[in-house]
């Protein structure tokens, strides 16, 4: 169909710190005990798109995340991996691989996606308009864990910032405004001169950016080009696009149907503007059309593109790991009611919800939770809601509710979690009390210590 | 639609020719005094005066004029007008077959791929309709002495008929015609053609999926043995030596014709279809009785389905997926840019094709075309431009000499869509500006409905060739096209008036000119156009005021039809219940799920305007009474076809 794909896998991130780290960066993060990446190339092979640009932050980083697709996915799908330097943005990422980029568009997804939109939506409802851009727009998910306590007053605090302020036509066909992040503090400001042209515009704030975007190549490797200071699609690239949308300086949406049929020697340009016209005429007018014409009706002069949205339906799941909450919604969403997400994803096949692991007597585990293989769970223990990875070792007496437990973990007797993330390797000794912590990889916890909201990680050496 | 129409019409048509009192009042006289001398000794009907001197010479001609015309009416039985008695099987079944070859151009549609069942059951068929006019001409009497005769009559058919079961058939029937006619009730031939349409429609679907490389091979005879045995050589045997010249390309045409549409009623086919079908079809919602054989509309439904299966769709080109989600979500409507846009799409299509090895470029793209027409008929049935635009561009393929490189073929393929449009388009509508604007005089104030682009181009050339006039745009819901081309007539200095068309009758007065569009016109003078068009033109037409109907020649086709209901096609239920934008007329918006049971929405897209009303067809060959339709499609087909 033409779209050549870009996954922008990323590499470290300061959001998910501690639970990120040089051996086991971003992409590779267990999700449900899957790397998250999984989820957006599964996604993208079943969508039958098989030939993929990973983009992949750090050289080293490059390597790991290479050697585990070559791994999973071989010969199933054909991925490039791309690594490019740190630090450079989504759009520096793009500006580096642009040399790859050959077909007419370009689909560009996040790494940290947990999706089930069918990506073919956006790319054809960009082809529908011919727009420049579409951009996914999901309704924000419902965060925090069900039964939060402290941590509701700090996420919410958080997600004040966070705000996304989208501007749609009555259509809601095309994007009008956006701005997201840290742009918004307490107004606003919208472009007058699209607002005149449309008479209407709707202004929503639960919807947010997916980060899955299809882009007309030309566009957007001509922006890159022209904006050299550019440095991320979600907060520079997409709202420039959108704001010279009436008045696109470089770029058109117009002129390639004149040229292709400019060709021909048999037709003379006269009549192809005649055909134009017909066609023009008999489509359903944007207000692009209606701001390029001239008050006196004739040929448009004025160049515009498009930028289109895709709404996805409020059924469908549409989540980015960019927090350490958000890991523990999508982890939570994964393994309850968005389970489809994971059924015959079998990447791996060790992955299976169920008590295939080793359970001690009086021992419950609750519906929603995913027991890696290999793991082994002592006597009387409760899990409830909980992700644990492969060869943990539980003891008895420990209450494991609202948390991700990684792999190779090994818990003392006597230990209670709650809503916490628990890296690999990590050791805790008896009698652990931790509620809403993270701890990183390889930490040893001592016994009967009690963290409440911390962080806990080894010291970098 | 059309086929059972004919069932019904057969039994009546044979009673009027023979010998039955009542003789209905749509009989043509004209035909009768041609097919022979009058004389008496036969059935004393007043007007239909029975040739007893019938010479098998004499029959040709009306019959010829007839299948070119396909008024039904003229191919009325002719040679059963004969003696009476002696010509009565042959009477009895050639008008039938006469009338049957008429719809054969479906039947051969399924020829190539449906051979055994297509071939049987049609040719069941026959028997049984054969029987039940044998059967219905028994009581009048003559059948005695045509039981006698008959070895001769047989005998007479047989020498140009290269069917002898059909005789033999018939001989059989006529030896026990009473239990026969007992069996074949009108209901259960009826049965049995809907069951055969709905067998065509199905695997007609299938053909031009996979199979459409016989249409590739038309040109080649031999490919079509069931043709032969069907259609055309009954309906030759009566003609043959006339016709003998032009049949392979009436052949091809018939190829070329557009499929006869999916049956939605039945079940069954509907379920088959789905199956095999890209898209799911929706659930047919509460439609409206009459019209439950169309097509139900799609765009609700099918959007996302067919957005998620963006990449999934190898086959199908991205220009042609394109178009076909334009066509869907109603981006693109109108005949002329719905052709234009799907051409367009061809031909990049073309451009980016390459021929896979061990396939030939004739076949094998004949079958992807066929590919992308399906498809793009899933997303919205084709007009009848775009089926005719599809046949040009088939015939060219399979007309390529196999000598010529892929690219040569592919730039010829390219300028032969660059030609189709330049010619039969843009050209044709220049023309058509010349000749309409003639008939726009200073102080005229001219009516037009809906928004036609030749239309919307003709009041603007007048308007840019100084003629001073008045424009009144009258528009209907849902719709509201006519919004759109007043906005660009108003822009253009053009005075008009809007109004809606419930007021039409009140406007009339002052018109003098009436200017509709049209998506296609029939062989009949029926113009098929959108829906509200044959109320604008029957209110002009009670008004005295001119109908001036503007239709580029490449619509015209050759089906017949008198009415809107076989054919058409369904729009959004939903539009005609809703007005956007004024929350406090949706009165139909809180029904329980029980009350919309009761609901049924019809929202049809187009009519037919019967001739009658229409005082003149303005066309790219001048402006020609609509009668004579018929001619250009006869004349210029054939050209077009070998542009």
């Amino acid at each position: 169909m033409d779209f050549q794909v870009v996954v922008l896998a990323g590499g470290s991130s300061k959001n998910l710190t501690p639970l990120v780290s040089k051996e086991l960066p971003k992409p590779l993060l267990p999700v449900a005990n899957r790397p998250v990446l999984s989820y957006v190339l599964h996604q993208l092979e079943q969508n039958n798109l098989k030939d993929l640009i990973v983009v992949v932050e750090g050289e080293d980083t490059a390597l790991v995340v290479g050697a585990w697709i070559s791994g999973t996915f071989i010969d199933r799908l054909h991925v490039e991996i791309a690594a490019v330097p740190e630090d450079i943005g989504t759009a520096g990422a793009i500006r580096a691989i642009s040399h790859h980029l050959t077909a007419k568009d370009i689909l560009v997804v996040s790494g940290d996606l947990v999706s089930d939109v069918p990506p073919g939506a956006v790319a054809a409802t960009h082809r529908r308009h011919d727009a420049a851009v579409t951009a996914m727009l999901s309704s924000i998910p419902v965060s925090g864990p069900l039964d939060s306590g402290s941590s509701g007053g700090k996420d919410k605090a958080k997600k004040l910032g966070r705000y996304n302020i989208i501007g749609l036509d009555p259509g809601k066909q095309f994007l009008l405004h956006i701005a997201t992040g840290a742009e918004i503090e307490k107004d606003a400001r919208l472009p007058k001169h699209i607002l005149r042209a449309v008479g209407q515009m709707e202004i929503r704030s639960d919807l947010m950016d997916a980060h899955m975007y299809a882009f007309k190549r030309s566009v957007l490797q001509e922006v890159l080009d022209l904006k050299d200071t550019f440095q991320s699609l979600k907060e520079d690239v997409l709202p420039y696009l959108v704001r010279s949308q009436l008045k696109s300086e470089a770029l058109s949406n117009r002129t390639p149907q004149g040229e292709e049929n400019g060709n021909e020697k048999v037709t003379s340009q006269n009549n192809q503007v005649f055909v134009s016209r017909i066609l023009a005429n008999s489509s359903t007018p944007s207000f692009h059309d209606h701001s390029s014409e001239n008050p006196d009706g004739s040929a448009p002069t004025r160049k515009t593109h498009k930028c289109c949205a895709y709404i996805a339906s409020s059924g469908s799941y549409c989540v980015r790991l960019n927090s350490i909450q958000a890991f523990m919604d999508i982890n939570r969403d994964v393994t309850g009611e968005a389970d489809h997400l994971l059924t015959g994803t079998s990447s791996d096949p060790n992955n299976n919800i169920g008590p295939s692991p080793k359970l001690g007597t009086k021992t419950t585990v609750g519906p929603h939770c995913m027991l890696g293989e290999g793991s082994e769970i002592g006597d009387k223990c409760q899990v409830k809601r909980s992700v644990i990875g492969r060869h943990c070792r539980i003891g008895s007496h420990v209450k494991v509710v609202n948390s991700v437990v990684m792999n190779h973990v090994t818990i003392g007797d006597g230990c209670i979690i709650q809503s916490s993330v628990v890296c690999s390797n990590v050791q805790l000794q008896e009698r652990v009390v931790l509620k809403d912590c993270q701890v990183g990889a390889g930490f040893v916890v001592t016994a009967g210590s009690e963290y409440k909201a911390e962080s806990l990680a080894r010291k970098e050496k | 639609m059309d086929t059972r129409r004919v069932s019904s019409a057969v039994p009546r048509v044979r009673q009027v020719g023979f010998f039955t009192p009542n003789t209905p009042a749509h009989q043509p006289a004209p035909t009768r005094s041609q097919s022979g001398p009058p004389t008496s000794d036969s059935p004393p009907l007043s007007d239909s005066p029975a040739s007893n001197s019938l010479s098998p010479v004499m029959i040709p001609p009306p019959r010829h004029l007839s299948d070119n015309l396909g008024g039904r009416a003229y191919a009325l039985p002719v040679p059963g007008r004969g003696n009476a008695g002696e010509h009565a099987t042959v009477g009895s079944y050639n008008p039938s077959e006469s009338v049957l070859w008429l719809e054969s151009p479906p039947r051969s549609r399924i020829g190539d791929e449906e051979l055994s069942e297509g071939t049987e059951s049609s040719l069941g068929w026959y028997r049984r309709s054969n029987s039940a006019k044998v059967a219905s001409s028994l009581p009048s009497g003559g059948f005695d002495l045509s039981q006698v005769k008959q070895p001769e009559s047989v005998a007479a058919v047989e020498a140009k008929n290269p069917l002898p079961e059909k005789s033999e058939a018939q001989k059989e029937q006529a030896s026990n015609p009473k239990s026969l006619k007992a069996k074949t009730t009108k209901a259960e031939r009826r049965a049995l053609q809907e069951s055969q349409r709905a067998a065509k429609a199905a695997s007609k679907a299938e053909a031009n999926k996979s199979n459409a490389p016989g249409g590739a091979a038309s040109s080649k005879p031999m490919k079509q043995p069931p043709q032969k045995k069907d259609g055309p050589p009954v309906a030759s045997s009566v003609a043959a030596s006339e016709r003998g010249v032009d049949r392979p390309v009436e052949k091809e045409r018939k190829k070329d014709l557009p499929p006869p549409r999916m049956q939605f009623d039945d079940e069954s086919r509907v379920d088959k279809a789905k199956r095999r079908s890209l898209l799911n079809q929706p659930e047919a919602r509460n439609r409206v009785e009459l019209f439950r054989h169309l097509p139900p509309h799609k765009n609700g439904s099918q959007l996302p389905y067919l957005e998620s299966k963006f990449f999934e769709l190898h086959e199908m080109h991205p220009s042609v997926y394109k178009v076909g989600l334009q066509y869907l979500t109603g981006d693109t409507s109108g005949g002329n840019a719905r052709c234009i846009a799907m051409l367009q799409a061809f031909q990049e299509a073309i451009r980016d094709y390459s021929t896979p090895p061990e396939k030939t470029l004739n076949r094998d793209l004949t079958s992807k075309i066929g590919g992308f027409v399906s498809f793009l008929i899933e997303c919205r049935p084709l007009s009848m431009s775009m089926g005719n635009a599809i046949r040009f561009l088939k015939s060219r393929i399979a007309r390529l000499p196999l000598t010529l490189s892929e690219s040569e073929a592919k730039a010829a393929l390219c300028s032969d869509i660059d030609r189709f449009i330049n010619e039969k388009i843009v050209l044709a509508d220049k023309v058509i500006l010349r000749h309409a604007a003639t008939k726009i005089r200073d102080g005229d104030v001219l009516l037009t409905y809906g928004s036609s682009c030749v239309v919307e181009m003709i009041l603007l050339y007048a308007h840019e060739i100084g003629k001073q006039f008045r424009v009144v745009v009258v528009d209907s819901r849902p719709m509201l096209e006519g919004q759109k081309q007043l906005r660009r007539l108003v822009a253009k200095g053009l005075s008009c008036t809007y109004t809606q068309l419930n007021a039409i009758s009140y406007v009339m007065h002052e018109v003098t000119r009436v200017f509709l569009g049209a998506s296609s016109i029939f062989s009949n003078g029926t113009v098929y156009s959108r829906v509200g068009t044959a109320s604008v033109a029957m209110v002009a037409h009670a008004f005295h005021v001119p109908v001036l109907v503007c239709c580029e020649a490449y619509k015209f086709h050759e089906r017949v039809q008198l009415d809107s209901i076989c054919f058409n096609e369904l729009g959004d239920p939903d539009a005609v219940s809703k007005v956007p934008g004024r929350e406090d007329v949706n009165y139909l918006d809180n029904l329980t799920d029980k009350q919309k049971e009761n609901l049924q929405l019809l929202n049809l897209k187009y009519d037919a305007t019967p001739s009658d009303y229409i005082s003149v067809i303005v066309t790219d060959y001048g402006m020609i009474p609509p009668t004579s339709v018929p001619v250009i499609v006869r004349e210029y087909r054939k050209e077009y076809l070998l542009i």
